[in-house]
């Protein structure tokens, strides 16, 4: 690229709140595109770099849903942090498949998963204090803070997310046509 | 003498007598959103999403009889916008999982959520909690999926002449109901040839045992999106 003309790289976080990496892997699966994409950006936290807070970030790309007090904080430290912050992914859409248990009561369902269900011989309820707490019901992550773009699917190809971040850097309105847009 | 026709977004439409907009569009392969239509049922125009603007005022597509020089908008950025939120509405009411549904890739809510480019459910999420009646040993009814547009109740009213689902309740009360003393399937003469197992447009009435069958990439759906499928019926066309 003409030095003249090389454009500051844009800073990208990346998180996985209550999610699976699932995300996190279809971005991988950009495969030698991931080199077009890193001649454009530079990573700041990321499970890809292991940085543990968020500096001034250009992007964020937020997988999972909000389901404890950590998720909330991390959450709103990319709020914070990232000039444009997409949810990506049917759990942070929507609360995909950790608000499956929504309609449970949270102290039943850890007193079924520690003391009660079958095999558990002197279970206790993990209680230390490092650990976060779990929220009541799991929420998709635009009821916490504000989203600027959504990529849905589980996951969202590669093809998808790809079409998107492209479309963002080059100054498009991103937009996922068929049939690119699934929410499974 | 020339055939009667309304201007569609612009375009001549001609219709014969006695059609509506829905109907007249879809002969000429334009697409309408819906959801509570189905053209062997009689509409009732209870979803909206087919509501287009004719001579200015708003009115659903699918109840309103076509009239000569009529002026219809239907493809515009603002309805769809209005159906986009009314689609969003029905979502966040509703659990609407649709990586875990059976119906996902054939399901007609989602399929318009793609038509109109739904990416967000926008509002707070109700997650209400419906049990599942897996009691019937044919058929599984999901409850969380339901979109009230009552086309069992009126398939098993007008068709099987068997009256066995309804709505009760009022307004975001409103819910499906079976008819029978225990509210199970299992307690009524529902069957898997009953036309009312196979009219749900979304993920409530599922035969059982046939989840998944068809792989992704070769659902209905996944083919083509819903605006190109003008005029086609499930099961009236073959998968890949």
């Amino acid at each position: 690229m003409n030095p003249a003309i090389e454009q500051r790289k844009l800073r990208l976080a990346t998180t996985s709140l209550a999610g699976c990496f699932g995300c996190h892997m279809s971005l991988l699966d950009i495969d030698e595109r991931l080199f077009d994409l890193l001649d454009r950006i530079e990573l700041d936290r990321s499970p890809l770099t292991d940085i543990k807070h968020c500096g001034p970030c250009d992007i964020g790309l937020i997988e999972g849903a909000v389901c404890n007090a950590e998720n909330v904080h991390v959450l709103r430290e990319f709020r914070q942090q990232c000039k444009v912050l997409i949810a990506i992914g049917a759990c942070a859409v929507n609360g995909g498949l950790p608000a499956q248990r929504n309609h449970l009561d949270l102290g039943q369902c850890l007193q079924e998963v520690y003391l009660t269900g079958p095999g558990i011989v002197c279970g206790q309820i993990p209680n230390d204090p490092e650990l976060p707490l779990p929220l009541n019901q799991v929420h998709p992550v635009h009821e916490i803070v504000r989203i600027d773009y959504f990529i849905p699917g589980c996951p969202p190809s590669g093809d998808a997310i790809w079409k998107f971040l492209s479309d963002l850097l080059d100054g498009r309105t991103p937009r996922l046509g068929h049939p690119l847009l699934h929410f499974d | 003498m020339n055939a009667a026709s309304l201007l569609l977004d612009g375009l001549p439409l001609p219709f014969s007598p006695g059609q509506t907009i829905m109907e007249a569009a879809t002969v000429a392969g334009i697409f309408i959103p819906h959801l509570c239509h189905h053209p062997e049922f009689k509409p009732q125009g209870s979803c909206k999403l087919c509501t287009v603007k004719a001579n200015g005022r708003y009115v659903s597509a699918c109840t309103m009889p076509a009239k000569d020089g009529m002026e219809v908008e239907n493809n515009s950025p603002d309805l769809n916008d209005k159906r986009r939120t009314l689609l969003q509405m029905l979502f966040v009411e509703g659990n609407h999982f649709c990586p875990s549904c059976e119906k996902s890739g054939n399901c007609l809510l989602q399929a318009l959520a793609y038509e109109l480019e739904m990416l967000t459910p926008h509002f707070t999420q109700f997650y209400p909690d419906r049990p599942v009646d897996a009691s019937h040993p044919d058929v599984l009814l999901d409850f969380n999926r339901c979109v009230l547009c009552e086309l069992c109740v009126r398939a098993s009213r007008d068709v099987d002449r068997k009256n066995v689902f309804a709505l009760s309740g009022r307004g975001i009360g409103k819910h499906l109901i079976v008819n029978a003393e225990s509210g199970r399937l299992a307690d009524t003469g529902f069957s898997l040839s009953d036309k009312a197992a196979h009219v749900c447009p979304v993920g409530v009435i599922l035969e059982k045992r046939q989840g998944f069958k068809e792989p992704i990439g070769c659902r209905r759906y996944d083919l083509q999106p819903i605006g190109m499928q003008v005029g086609q019926r499930p099961g009236s066309e073959e998968g890949c």
